[in-house]
């Protein structure tokens, strides 16, 4: 199984050993260095974002305490809803040179062009901006639930120790999360390296646009490829030495029966809690979604019609079916990893998860290659044996579409699950196995309900990741089939954005149903606990 | 004891529910077409559903981009279920057919129609609509009489007054294949060198940002594709309106080889099992009535030259159009790329 969900990357990595072509001397003289240089500018830049608004986030909601916190807590994922491509549309939509907010300056001021300084939304800084807004929400999910989860006995040793909240919160809090907190940047930082929409429209050349520019311009298919293998390595080589970093290191601890004591905000306090909250899920959600609002609203009548019924029930179904393929599959591949934690085994799953990093379209790519492959193997045996021509059979199919959803998004669920699984203990395996239970009697009666809101965010996250997504199901969806997201990407690249508006809030509206729904579960699951 | 997760069952049973009907067979029944289309949904599926009203052919669509569709074309080979492509410039088309996917059209009624130019010189594919690429300027602050040619916008009196988008884009990447097909490849690093050198901002965003940029003031003239301006005078949006409003069109190039231009266009593949009806919706998209269709949706020029065009398209007159034909763009395009990349378009 394993094997056949890294057969994809496999493809791309493949691509090496084929001959470098002369577009390489060409990349090499003239744009590899910006593409080098912007990526790792984005990826420094998106990595410290979602780290200092996770991390806050997570702090304020799970440690402290202060009127409206509930609230706060669920708001905080808001922003996850919220395509990339679409707050950056509505972003420059907004502050753009020609937008309300100059235009109001100007008009106000009598200024002209170049009379005063406006930072420009479409530029580098601006990608991090959009790309840290709506991306941090992995990094507050996970260490939210690593927070909540953490010995209570630990922080109340270092309360009790004399260290002020601050010290408590670097000193105990933050290294003990840091499985959480490198699966939630390292998600981040992948999708930030296969994210093209954003820097597309930025005008950043970073390593993505490079890849299509290479692809798509110079025609040049298997020098793309190569491109996004270099990226590849480049990734695996991060995650491996994170991981040898913390090789010797264990993260475990007694599960948390005590009620947690939660900092008390009052006054001021609890203010400039509000305050960091607002600021947050202002900018990564009610800013570009009441500007959503205002543009669909003007033109519903027209786009609301049964064609867009069909569009919703497409992308739903899609995002349910691919949420739990990828569930399923990384707990089975979680699994594995612990039960027989070979060489082998840690490599195939260890290039399985990469396929996040790569840009959709190269992975719908890697998919279509080898699948279109067995396809017409399939029909030229049955053809030479049977004398039935079978036809593709997988290709165009929501079958492939939904493997290379798998492909694509196994990283997300791989990380949640693993990063769950890594707060159990072994030694509860070994009493439940003492006990005369078998294994599978461990994973069904210790292990999930253990992993419960693991296993449910990392559903959630595959099923909100399968509604924006767009590049795969673009190339590889079957006739007739349109989703939200397409919709959406159609009407935007032809910059009718007051039509996109439409589509786009759907995305953003069936992504809350399961936020809500996992907010609910975990909370609920810790008053239970108490 | 903790309750076994019940909504990941119900969830489970729901889902294989769902994929079996997903999977299932989608059984062939009467005449139908399968296309693979690079021109999105809104603006040809009306188009195909007329043609379906006529003759009772059932038309399956996916769109996506060329290249990508291309891809999907070449791995799935001769199984390929689509019978038809349809790009929105011609150096696809020419990809397709230096890939071997498309097959030669014999058809006496196209070729007549559409003008040499227009098509391939094998009859593997043929163009549909003609996109402009103009220039656009600040009808306040420039007179017209400043303006000449592409290749006069490299002078340094243009410094720091010109917005265009990224290199990315297709039409600019065909801007240039069609300056270095009838400059040579040393005249144009000379003109790229200039023109870089006048951009007011670093590029970014699509045509009608350049278009809001003129008429905001941020740069004096611009490069954009005809039907945006189009688009934007018959908005909804009364900010577009306005901005349109404060720009007028130029026709580049009138006084020598003409206006660039490229166009949207179709092929039909090698693995075709409909070639009948694949030929019959080529020509039905070549008549008048779709002709007419193209500049009214998207204010884009009919190939056929005596075909009425809409009230938009006239409004800007008459234009000389490059004669090269539109598939030497394709042939020129990775040159203009490493061109482009050489004097650091963004």
């Amino acid at each position: 199984m394993t094997v056949i969900v890294a057969i994809p990357v496999l493809v791309i990595i493949a691509s090496l050993i084929q001959p470098f072509s002369s577009a390489w001397r060409h990349l090499a003289d003239t744009v590899l260095i910006d593409y080098i240089s912007n990526s790792l500018l984005l990826m420094v830049g998106v990595g410290f974002g979602t780290l200092i608004l996770g991390v806050s986030a997570a702090w304020l909601t799970a440690m402290c305490d202060f009127p409206g916190r509930k609230i706060l807590s669920w708001a905080f994922l808001l922003p996850m809803a919220m395509p990339a491509y679409i707050i950056a549309y509505t972003y420059t939509g907004i502050l753009d040179f020609a937008g309300p907010v100059q235009s109001t300056l100007r008009a106000t001021f009598g200024w002209g062009y170049g009379d005063y300084y406006f930072p420009q939304i479409r530029s580098i800084g601006g990608a991090i901006c959009m790309l840290s807004l709506v991306l941090y929400p992995y990094v507050y999910m996970l260490v939210r639930i690593a927070f909540l989860e953490q010995s209570t006995a630990v922080l109340e040793a270092s309360r009790n120790l004399g260290k002020k909240p601050w010290q408590t919160l670097f000193s105990v809090a933050l290294p003990m999360s840091r499985p959480a907190i490198v699966a939630g940047v390292s998600l981040a930082l992948m999708e930030t390296l296969a994210d093209y929409g954003t820097v597309a429209y930025f005008g950043v050349s970073a390593f993505t646009t490079g890849i299509f520019r290479t692809w798509y311009g110079l025609g040049e298919l298997t020098t793309a490829a190569q491109l996004c293998a270099f990226l590849l390595l480049f990734v695996f080589a991060l995650i491996m030495a994170e991981r040898w970093s913390r090789q010797r290191l264990r993260f475990h601890h007694n599960s948390a029966n005590k009620k947690l004591v939660r900092m008390q905000l009052n006054g001021w306090h609890a203010y400039i809690a509000w305050l960091i909250g607002c600021l947050i899920v202002g900018l990564g959600f009610v800013i570009p979604a009441t500007q959503l609002l205002i543009w669909a609203s003007s033109r519903w009548q027209e786009n609301l019609n049964g064609a867009f019924l069909s569009l919703l029930l497409n992308s739903f179904s899609l995002a349910a079916i691919a949420a739990i393929c990828c569930v399923v599959v990384a707990t089975f591949l979680a699994y594995t990893k612990r039960v027989f934690n070979s060489r082998l085994e840690l490599g195939a799953v260890g290039v399985a998860s990469l396929g996040y990093a790569v840009p959709g379209t190269v992975i719908a790519v890697g998919v279509l290659i080898p699948v279109a492959w067995l396809d017409n193997k399939i029909d030229f045996l049955s053809r030479t044996w049977f004398d039935i021509p079978t036809g593709l059979l997988l290709s165009g199919t929501i079958g492939i579409l939904v493997f290379a959803y798998v492909v694509r998004f196994l990283s997300v669920s791989l990380n949640t699950v693993e990063s769950g699984l890594s707060a159990i203990k072994p030694s509860i395996d070994e009493s439940a196995r003492s006990l005369g239970s078998g294994p599978g009697q461990v994973l069904k009666r210790v292990h999930l309900p253990i992993l419960r809101s693991s296993l449910l965010t990392a559903a959630l996250l595959v099923f909100v990741d399968v509604l924006k997504e767009l590049p795969t199901t673009l190339i590889l969806r079957p006739f007739n089939f349109n989703t939200l997201a397409v919709r959406t990407y159609e009407l935007a690249s032809d910059e009718r954005l007051v039509d996109a508006a439409l589509p786009a809030l759907a995305i953003i509206v069936i992504g809350l149903l399961p936020v809500l729904l996992i907010t609910k579960s975990i909370l609920n699951e810790r008053a239970s606990h108490e | 004891m903790p309750q076994r997760p019940a909504p990941l069952n119900t969830a489970l049973g729901t889902v294989f529910a769902l994929l079996t009907f997903f999977i299932a067979p989608t059984f062939s029944y009467g005449d139908e077409l399968n296309i693979y289309s690079a021109r999105q949904e809104s603006l040809i599926k009306p188009l195909l559903d007329r043609f379906t009203v006529l003759t009772g052919t059932k038309i399956n669509l996916v769109t996506g981009k060329g290249d990508a569709l291309l891809t999907r074309l070449r791995s799935e080979g001769l199984n390929s279920p689509a019978d038809v492509l349809l790009t929105v410039d011609a150096g696809r088309l020419y990809r397709a057919q230096q890939a071997g996917v498309l097959q030669p059209i014999s058809s006496q009624g196209l070729n007549e129609a559409i003008p040499q130019h227009l098509r391939s010189p094998e009859n593997r594919w043929y163009g549909l609509s003609i996109r402009a690429r103009v220039i656009i300027y600040a009808s306040e602050r420039i007179d017209p009489s400043e303006l000449s040619t592409y290749e006069a916008l490299s002078a340094p009196a243009w410094k720091g007054r010109i917005c265009i988008r990224s290199s990315n884009n297709i039409y600019n990447q065909s801007l240039v294949a069609g300056i270095i097909a009838s400059q040579g490849m040393e005249k144009t690093e000379a003109w790229l060198n200039g023109f870089v050198e006048n951009f007011a901002r670093p590029p970014a965003g699509g045509d009608r940002d350049q278009i809001k940029a003129v008429a905001a003031g941020q740069c004096d003239v611009a490069i954009v594709n005809s039907y945006y301006l189009g688009g934007m005078i018959n908005s909804d949006d009364k900010r577009q309106q306005e901005a349109a409003s404060k720009v007028h069109l130029f026709w580049p190039n009138q006084n020598d080889r003409g206006a660039h231009i490229n166009i949207s266009g179709a092929g039909i593949t090698q693995s075709a099992k409909n070639v009948g009806s694949a030929k019959r919706l080529l020509a039905f998209l070549a008549n008048d009535e779709s002709q007419q269709w193209y500049g009214e949706t998207n204010n884009e020029f009919p190939v056929r030259p005596e075909v009425d065009v809409s009230k938009t398209l006239s409004a800007w007159g008459p234009f000389k159009a490059d004669q090269l034909n539109v598939g030497e763009l394709g042939r020129y395009n990775a040159d203009a790329i490493m061109a482009m990349d050489r004097a650091g378009w963004k």
